[in-house]
């Protein structure tokens, strides 16, 4: 009986902390996006399930699935060689610069899509840099800019963990006479498993919805799941949309299923330690880590140097009036707002986003890594978690017009609540603030709540004294990664963004959509010089967020 | 604990100084009294502050504008709800995309009178889409690049299939590109159905260059739009010359070649579900007027159709408009769109 009480009492509060994220994902992304599907499925009020296979069966959806499939996969598995490294040197090592260079592998996630696609046409495209390479509109240059988006993500998810990676157990089957390399396969990499599998997950589900990408750089002859429903929606065949809105959804719903099976066996591996491990001294034996991070960022900043050479040239010369222009207002007739004045939107857009996402990530978290004592609540568990999940792995163009559909009309006529836009960034972040916290709190010995628990802690006190010393860091981490995502978030954004309160984003794609270079400066050096400030705005408000991190908790 | 107390501490510091750059608490710009006008508009839209707020005064309404995309996207957010859009008025629907918006019944009649000039852009029988400017996309030459090397310039659709301008075109498909989509109809009105596949082939095999998006053409591959552009013709507007002045406005470095046109009509329309139908009308009637149709060049790019305002000088002066562009009608265009993109796609996906 007392046993059947607190277990009701367990579920009970579990189910109150996952009260808020569920409401605020059921009402701003199942609901949306469950209109549009209706409406594609069941044109006229009947469910008309002959046009689905239909859909499945022409030749052309199989061959954007199977391009969508091998292309995120191979940009998961590239990203994934490069990125542990990188993790690996920018987290465990002693290396200088390694905090400058963590808040720059945040860089590539604010960049809108378009400016990134220009970059890299104006690299491999014809006199670019890299033209020799022959890689313009194939679907190389796709998978490589599929890399430089995702390669931060290893970086940052893995690099969390690793970071608060108790090392003993490496030392031991070091000083056991074990080679450095079978350390690393044995013991490094099965404890970073969690870790491992939530990068290539999440990795995974960026690029098989990459959208601006594969549009401008794969152009007109390669199309995924995501541009396809697209141009389906474009064209109004909502039916075939909604068909492989669900392929997509199906998609992912297989991933986290995979991902949950990684995860289930990588516990009770190395616990991480509370007090995370000074980064030691590089030894020779890092040597080759090293050199692929400098490639690394090498590769990173080709792109981005671009970018920036591209902003301080108007008509052939070297000019600051690209930059100059930010501020004035009026200065091209393509925007209604000064530059700046959009760039401060963003900000004041993405604080918001950022302690949404992380107050709904920290509950999500929380609740999907309790220790779980019975099967049904297993269950449950892995539901919720996979259910999080799901704004990534669906199309940013059924939820933007889903959300147009649903919340900005009566009776939920939210359209104009100025916190609609970081309400819904932070959705799409919440997967990646989910899956930096998970891999941390999991490997958090139970134990040690319990321990608490048996020395009267209640359960706030020991999340306080127990989870939250642990977290701290991957929290860090994962607010930057919030932050980033809600200063680059284009494709949601674009459909809510209101027109006298534009985003950063938003006032870019609008340069590079009108022609002008009437005055000193041009529109598309205008662009260039905004996305530069915006990767200068996250390198800074990251380095900032991670100086706040007060020094008793975490060594450096 | 220790640990615990000065990260609370901090924490109780930093969030104060963070909700103050959140969006909490910011006035609505909604002010009491004032009835109510929403105008649905792709994110071209844009005129100066003063026109707006006078017609806001006049006409004692809030203005309210939202821009959910481009043309395609607010046509998509219309039709999905077509009974109420939650919009009074929609502005910026061209004639690539007009018949969806009839199709599905969102419109209602307009009762206003058209000024001069604009039956010459109205449709056949048709009171509920309001014309309310034009623009030509044409093939753009770089007309430097070809002076420094003696060759002459090219002048029609025929010419971008001759050797001498192999490798030299770049244009944006029709798939998600609306001048992409008006230059695909231009090969169709010009070519007939028998021929622009063939035409097409022949584009491909000299060497065209194709891409995603306008932009991308212009800014990214073409001479004389950014940087390090290798092409010196691409697909654009009439009015783009405009736009491509010396620094010191005396001269352009563009031409459009004015026998490869095609004109867009953009309309606006009100909405059956209009909250306030009487301010629509007179939105509507508002965006016909002198002043609005002579705004529009320089805050849009488009040429009114009124025949009786000035165009600004750099207009009248570097971007002349063509004589006898290519048209189709909105129900031919709708009724084979689709299929034309698709057939394109066979054509040009080597």
């Amino acid at each position: 009986m007392a046993r059947g009480d607190a277990a009701l009492t367990r579920a009970l509060r579990l189910l109150a902390l996952a009260a808020l994220p569920l409401g605020v994902v059921g009402v701003f992304f199942v609901l949306p996006v469950g209109a549009m599907l209706v409406r594609g499925l069941a044109p006229d009020g009947q469910l008309d399930l002959g046009g689905l296979v239909e859909v499945l069966g022409r030749d052309r959806t199989g061959r954007v699935l199977w391009f969508t499939l091998w292309s995120a996969g191979l940009g998961t598995l590239v990203s994934l060689l490069l990125g542990l490294p990188v993790a690996y040197v920018l987290f465990r090592l002693a290396v200088p610069g390694a905090r400058v260079l963590r808040a720059l592998t945040l860089v590539p996630f604010v960049l809108p899509t378009v400016v990134v696609g220009a970059a890299f046409r104006a690299l491999l495209g014809e006199g670019g840099l890299l033209a020799f390479l022959g890689w313009d509109g194939t679907p190389a240059a796709i998978v490589a800019a599929l890399v430089f988006f995702n390669v931060s993500v290893v970086v940052r998810v893995v690099g969390g963990a690793w970071a608060g990676l108790d090392p003993r157990a490496e030392e031991a089957a070091a000083a056991l006479g074990a080679r450095p390399v079978t350390v690393l396969l044995t013991v490094t990499l099965p404890a970073l498993r969690s870790a491992l599998a939530s990068a290539a997950a999440v990795v995974f589900l960026f690029c098989s919805t990459a959208f601006g990408v594969v549009l401008t750089l794969g152009g007109l002859r390669y199309a995924t799941v995501e541009t396809e429903i697209y141009l389906l929606t474009r064209a109004f065949d909502l039916p075939a949309a909604a068909c492989l809105s669900l392929v997509q959804v199906a998609t992912v719903v297989v991933l986290l299923a995979l991902l949950g099976r990684l995860r289930g066996r990588a516990h009770g591996a190395v616990p991480v330690d509370r007090v995370p491990p000074r980064p030691r001294r590089p030894r020779r034996g890092d040597g080759p880590a090293i050199v692929v991070t400098g490639l690394v960022v090498l590769a990173t900043a080709l792109p981005i140097v671009g970018l920036a050479v591209a902003s301080l040239r108007v008509r052939g010369a070297w000019t600051l009036a690209n930059y100059r222009a930010l501020d004035e207002p009026g200065i091209t007739t393509a925007l209604d707002v000064p530059v700046l004045t959009a760039l401060r939107n963003s900000l004041q857009v993405a604080v918001d986003a950022t302690w949404m996402a992380l107050l709904l990530g920290l509950l999500v978290a929380l609740v999907v890594t309790r220790r779980t004592r019975s099967r049904p609540e297993r269950v449950v568990r892995g539901l919720l978690d996979g259910f999080f999940m799901l704004p990534l792995g669906v199309s940013a163009v059924v939820l933007g017009f889903g959300l147009l559909v649903t919340v900005a009309r009566p009776p939920l006529a939210l359209r104009d609540e100025p916190l609609l836009v970081p309400l819904v960034q932070a959705l799409v972040a919440l997967p990646l603030v989910v899956r930096t916290l998970v891999p941390v709190l999991a490997s958090v010995d139970d134990r040690q709540r319990q321990a608490a628990a048996s020395l009267g802690a209640s359960p706030a006190r020991a999340l306080l004294v127990v989870d939250l010393p642990v977290v701290w860091r991957p929290l860090l981490a994962a607010a930057g990664f919030a932050f980033a995502t809600s200063l680059g978030e284009f494709g949601a954004t674009s459909f809510l963004s209101r027109p006298d309160h534009p985003t950063l984003p938003v006032v870019i794609g609008r340069l590079l959509g009108s022609p002008g270079t009437t005055g000193a400066q041009s529109n598309p050096g205008m662009a260039m010089a905004a996305a530069v400030v915006l990767a200068a705005t996250v390198t800074v408000v990251v380095l900032t967020v991670e100086r706040l991190r007060v020094p008793s908790v975490g060594a450096v | 604990m220790r640990r615990i107390l000065p990260t609370l501490v901090t924490g109780a510091l930093v969030l104060p100084a963070l909700a103050a750059c959140s969006t909490f608490g910011e006035e609505e710009s909604a002010s009491g009294g004032t009835e109510k006008l929403v105008l649905v508009a792709h994110e071209s839209f844009s005129l100066p502050d003063e026109l707006v707020e006078e017609f806001e005064a006049e006409h004692d309404v809030d203005l309210e504008v939202r821009q959910p995309g481009d043309a395609g996207a607010v046509v998509t957010e219309i039709a999905l709800n077509p009974d109420d859009a939650g919009a009074d008025v929609v502005f910026g629907v061209d004639n690539t995309f007009a018949s969806r918006l009839l199709d599905v019944g969102a419109l209602e009649p307009f009762e206003g009178e058209l000024p001069p000039g604009a039956d010459a852009y109205a449709l056949a029988g048709e009171d509920r889409l309001v014309p309310v400017d034009s623009g030509n996309v044409c093939v753009n030459v770089d007309t430097a690049w070809f002076a420094e090397r003696g060759i002459p310039e090219p002048e029609s659709l025929d010419d971008l299939v001759d050797p001498t301008y192999a490798d030299l075109f770049v244009t944006p498909g029709p798939v998600d590109s609306s001048p992409g989509l008006a230059f695909l109809l231009t090969t169709i009105a010009a070519y007939g159905e028998d021929g622009w596949r063939d035409y097409w082939r022949e584009l491909v095999g000299n060497g065209a260059e194709l891409v995603a998006g306008w932009s991308d053409a212009y800014y990214t591959s073409f001479t004389a739009g950014g940087e390090d552009g290798q092409r010196p013709i691409v697909l654009s507007y009439d009015s783009s010359p405009a736009f491509t002045t010396t620094e010191d406005g005396s001269a352009t470095t563009t031409r459009a070649l004015l026998d490869t046109c095609f004109t867009q009509v953009e309309y606006a329309g009100v909405l059956r579900g209009a909250d306030n139908p009487e301010g629509a009308e007179e939105l509507v009637s508002w965006l016909l007027s002198e002043d609005v149709q002579a705004a529009l060049p320089d805050n849009m790019y488009v040429y009114p159709v009124r025949d009786d305002v000035e165009l600004p000088t750099a207009w009248a002066e570097f971007a002349p408009r063509p004589d006898a562009p290519y048209a189709m009608e909105p129900a031919e265009i709708a009724a084979n769109r689709e299929t034309w993109i698709g057939e394109w796609r066979e054509e040009t996906q080597r």
